[in-house]
């Protein structure tokens, strides 16, 4: 499950809206910022700017990490004038949903704006992305063969 | 540490480290010469646009940096822009900043073996070109060069020809003031002049 994530982790929140906003394409989440309030100015403190992270994972028995490879990523850091600052890393190279989602981050952090935007963004993206993977889900699930049914079948 | 980052790095990282970096060696090779960087940079209090740029582009996440706490206003700005760790204690140090001379003796001198682990001082004085005058001779001087320096303490040539004397071992600075920079490698000898 992508978006499980314990709830009692200091900043649980954030994690949340920065892994759905690492998931939305850039269209989406400039069609939805659009319709929150006018955009404060801001500053780019950092990129956007892409390059490569390496990918480490545990398998086998013995559980030592090891580099799986490694991957594009974009990564972007923006200043809003009431001084907000916000952090986004997303897969490959859109340097416009990078830069999104770093100025989203940084007005999330803003308590003004926080409740609305996680009503007009998040939740929204939030949904669209849970449908996606429900899709799949229940695509998957069709194909599933139930091994229960052939046992029945031949008693 | 989000909050207190209010400044961004280079404008274009590649080309502004790459012309700073050939700023630094050429620096390192002509001592005494003075250089430019950092003109197009907004550095963070209390740094100079020079010592500013020459820390983006020589310190990265495989260099300690050790902050003199005069300069603690600029620390999450080098950690974020540099991803270096700041170290507390000058002894693991690779990288120095301070805004007035350090004990050089704390710094790491390096090894007869691996001369080369020792650390570089970046210093940040008042100004370069006047002030106290001294006279440099060594690698890369044909004849002794002039220097002129504001902010150096008085016994500097002193301090400076124990460092010296460590060769090929000791520390080697770089000077900077406002968008101006000038080396002090380990090689070079210093008298008051």
């Amino acid at each position: 499950m992508p978006d499980a994530m314990p709830p009692d982790q200091p900043n649980a929140p954030r994690r949340h809206w920065m892994a759905v906003l690492a998931r939305a394409d850039s269209e989406a989440i400039a069609d939805l910022l659009g319709t929150s309030d006018a955009l404060p100015e801001y500053q780019r403190l950092r990129g956007p700017e892409a390059g490569l992270v390496m990918v480490r994972g545990r398998a086998g028995g013995g559980g030592a990490a090891f580099n799986l490879g490694e991957m594009t990523v974009t990564r972007c850091t923006v200043r809003t004038a009431a001084g907000f600052v916000g952090h986004a890393y997303v897969a490959g190279r859109d340097e416009r949903q990078s830069e999104l989602a770093a100025l989203a981050d940084a007005l999330l952090q803003d308590p003004a704006r926080q409740s609305r935007l996680l009503a007009t963004l998040i939740e929204p993206l939030a949904a669209a992305q849970q449908a996606g993977r429900d899709a799949t889900a229940a695509k998957a699930a069709a194909t599933r063969v139930q091994f229960l049914a052939m046992r029945n079948m031949r008693a | 540490m989000s909050a207190s980052i209010s400044l961004p790095g280079f404008a274009d990282p590649v080309r502004d480290a790459q012309s700073t970096f050939r700023a630094v060696l050429d620096a390192m090779a002509r001592p005494g010469r003075l250089h430019h960087a950092g003109r197009n940079l907004t550095a963070p209090a209390p740094l100079d646009r020079a010592t500013a740029a020459v820390l983006l582009t020589l310190v990265d996440n495989e260099t300690p940096l050790w902050v003199d706490p005069a300069a603690a206003p600029a620390r999450d700005w080098l950690a974020f822009h540099c991803g270096a760790a700041i170290i507390d204690a000058p002894d693991k140090a690779t990288f120095a900043l301070a805004l007035s001379l350090p004990n050089l003796v704390a710094l790491p001198a390096g090894t007869h073996e691996a001369p080369e682990s020792s650390a570089t001082l970046i210093l940040q004085v008042p100004a370069l070109g006047i002030g106290t005058r001294y006279r440099l001779s060594g690698p890369g001087l044909r004849v002794p060069a002039p220097l002129a320096v504001t902010g150096l303490p008085a016994d500097f040539a002193r301090i400076w020809q124990a460092n010296h004397a460590l060769y090929p071992r000791g520390v080697d600075v770089v000077l900077c003031a406002d968008t101006t920079l000038m080396a002090l490698p380990r090689s070079v000898s210093i008298e008051e002049a």
